[in-house]
């Protein structure tokens, strides 16, 4: 080998050296579970035998009709279209407030970011608490304030609890959304306000042909990722309900989990992992296709 | 036309006062829960289901000491602050190194490792847990630390990786050149001038991950069985499941998770802006 080619082979491999951690944990934590999962999906497994039976597809085709499984994706569901409705256009409000320029925005800023710091199992243990039908702080403010008559098992009343989990999950996301909006908020040129207001624009035809148009990829990738983020819920539930009373709040995480450690079926847990993750493949991708979209507009 | 102006002006003003007036609104529902956390933590077993009391008259600090020695939460406090710390700084140097390659040196199949490391941004694995945890197993890593800890190393990876190299790609290649010819190899540049020229970045990696440690719970639940070697969100669960109506020590416990949290938060709440912006950008 010609002493040039000798040099340059090493230029590679010292090169190589700055890449092969990243590379060998990523190939043994993400890419062989990837595969991982694929196999164990078309077996019949309990975790421990040594001898896995192949099933073929019977895991995915329990699963489609696994009533309880779609309930989980339902009551995940319930709490993203409450989070898309309400805690986003709580977080629009609260931005389109604050890009006001009105004192102690930075203050509020701060504040409102808290609770999206705080981990699910904290934010949930704290509510649970807050939530208790004979302790708790919500029944007895709702009896200090004259208004004992809507007290509620919050949490254990099966009609109530998914609901009571969606205003945590909110109470927890909204403070994220409003950064976004804001941080699209502020990269409208002022002088579109100005000009909107010397036409004699009203503050809410300022918001629908100034502000709406501007803010339109921001809404998407806010949605999309609300949606993405809610269908994963798990921590919030675990720290409130656990899933209960009865399938109440089962989510398609916690159905997974119990699969997986309640009746030890790891091949039925791998396709419901699967089924799940094709669900919110297909969402990531109709983002990236409406923001390229977008973009060539 | 004075009355026009004055009209306006009492206008504005009510503007004003409503948008304050929904904002501290909020702030109080932001805030209450976590005052609600630290009185409860402050009163005994008889007195927090009677005293409603946001200040309680005798606030029982003993409870911080019991929840630290007898409850385990000392143990878990110091196993979150070896995670996190070992788990971030981890990230912080692969994560540095792996994308001053992608962004500065030539080698085959480059583009391709780079596609493939930050592929898991984009695609979301829902299911990867089951997996993990049987790995894990074979490995003999189930219930170790550093199985627990190579598995959030490389939870980390794919968003560092890729907003390093985002801001590496920015940083102009005139100096590299001059240290180039001044002798100095790879890995001397590496160190030596684009690693510290990337402390901006650095900030905002350090701050996620130590949030995203610090927080975790389910990969936590799947690999530790071991009291000794859990993290707080573990440890919480713990002891919830196992003295269901202990509330001020689990409050107390909660206090404990919680202020490291917000010290580390409003130290780099700047940093937090931009990472939430780049990280939600990325698509």
């Amino acid at each position: 080998m010609s002493e040039e080619k000798v040099s340059k082979l090493k230029d590679y491999l010292t090169s190589y050296l700055f890449i092969i951690p990243a590379v060998l944990l990523f190939s043994v934590f993400s890419i062989y579970p990837i595969f991982k999962i694929l196999q164990l999906s078309l077996l019949k497994w309990d975790g421990i035998s040594l001898y896995p039976k192949f099933v073929g597809l019977k895991n995915f085709i329990e699963v489609i009709k696994d009533k309880i499984w779609w309930k989980s994706f339902l009551n995940a569901g319930i709490i993203t279209l409450l989070a898309l409705t309400v805690q986003n256009a709580l977080a629009l409000v609260l931005a389109i407030i604050v890009d006001k320029d009105i004192r102690a925005g930075e203050i509020y800023r701060v504040i409102f970011y808290i609770p999206p710091v705080l981990s699910g199992i904290v934010v949930g243990l704290i509510w649970n608490w807050i939530y208790n039908y004979d302790y708790g702080f919500l029944n007895h403010f709702l009896e200090v304030i004259g208004l004992g008559g809507l007290k509620r098992a919050w949490l254990s009343d099966p009609k109530l609890a998914l609901f009571s989990v969606a205003v945590v999950h909110m109470w927890k996301g909204f403070g994220w959304g409003f950064i976004i909006f804001l941080a699209g908020l502020q990269t409208i040129p002022r002088n579109l306000y100005e000009a909107a207001q010397i036409d004699g624009a009203t503050p809410w035809k300022t918001f629908l042909h100034v502000v709406v148009p501007m803010m339109r990829p921001v809404f998407f990738l806010v949605s999309i990722l609300t949606i993405l983020g809610t269908m994963q819920i798990y921590d919030i539930i675990v720290a409130t309900t656990g899933g209960g009373p009865g399938y109440a709040t089962e989510v398609p995480i916690t159905r997974i989990l119990s699969s997986m450690l309640g009746s030890s079926r790891f091949g039925y847990a791998c396709a419901e992992g699967l089924i799940f993750g094709v669900v919110l493949l297909a969402v990531s991708l109709i983002q990236l296709r409406i923001s390229a979209m977008m973009r060539n507009e | 036309m004075s009355k026009i102006l004055l009209k306006a002006r009492f206008e504005k003003v009510k503007v004003i006062l409503v948008s304050h007036l929904i904002c501290i609104l909020v702030t109080i529902a932001c805030i209450f829960p976590l005052v609600w956390m630290v009185s409860s933590s402050l009163k005994t077993q008889e007195t927090v289901f009677k005293d409603f009391s946001l200040i309680p008259k005798s606030p029982h600090f003993k409870n911080y000491l019991i929840a630290i020695k007898e409850a385990n939460f000392g143990i878990y406090f110091l196993n979150s602050v070896f995670y996190t710390a070992t788990v971030v700084l981890a990230i912080i140097f692969l994560s540095s190194m792996a994308a001053y390659a992608f962004s500065r040196l030539r080698f085959p199949l480059r583009s391709v490792f780079y596609i493939m490391l930050i592929s898991t941004m984009m695609i979301p694995i829902p299911g990867i847990f089951i997996a993990l945890y049987v790995l894990l197993n074979k490995l003999h890593l189930i219930n170790t630390r550093i199985g627990y800890i190579l598995c959030q190393i490389n939870a980390g990876l794919p968003l560092s990786i890729f907003l390093f190299k985002t801001f590496m790609d920015k940083i102009p290649k005139e100096l590299e050149e001059a240290a180039k010819v001044d002798g100095c190899n790879k890995f001397q540049i590496y160190w030596k001038i684009v690693f510290p020229l990337s402390r901006p970045t650095l900030g905002v990696i350090a701050i996620f991950n130590t949030l995203a440690v610090w927080n975790e719970y389910l990969l936590a639940m799947l690999v530790f069985s071991d009291k000794s070697l859990m993290p707080l969100q573990r440890g919480l669960m713990v002891f919830y499941g196992s003295h269901l109506t202990q509330y001020p020590l689990l409050m107390a416990g909660l206090t404990i998770t919680t202020i490291p949290v917000l010290i580390v938060y409003f130290f780099m709440h700047r940093y937090i802006v931009s990472g939430i912006i780049a990280g939600a950008l990325k698509g």
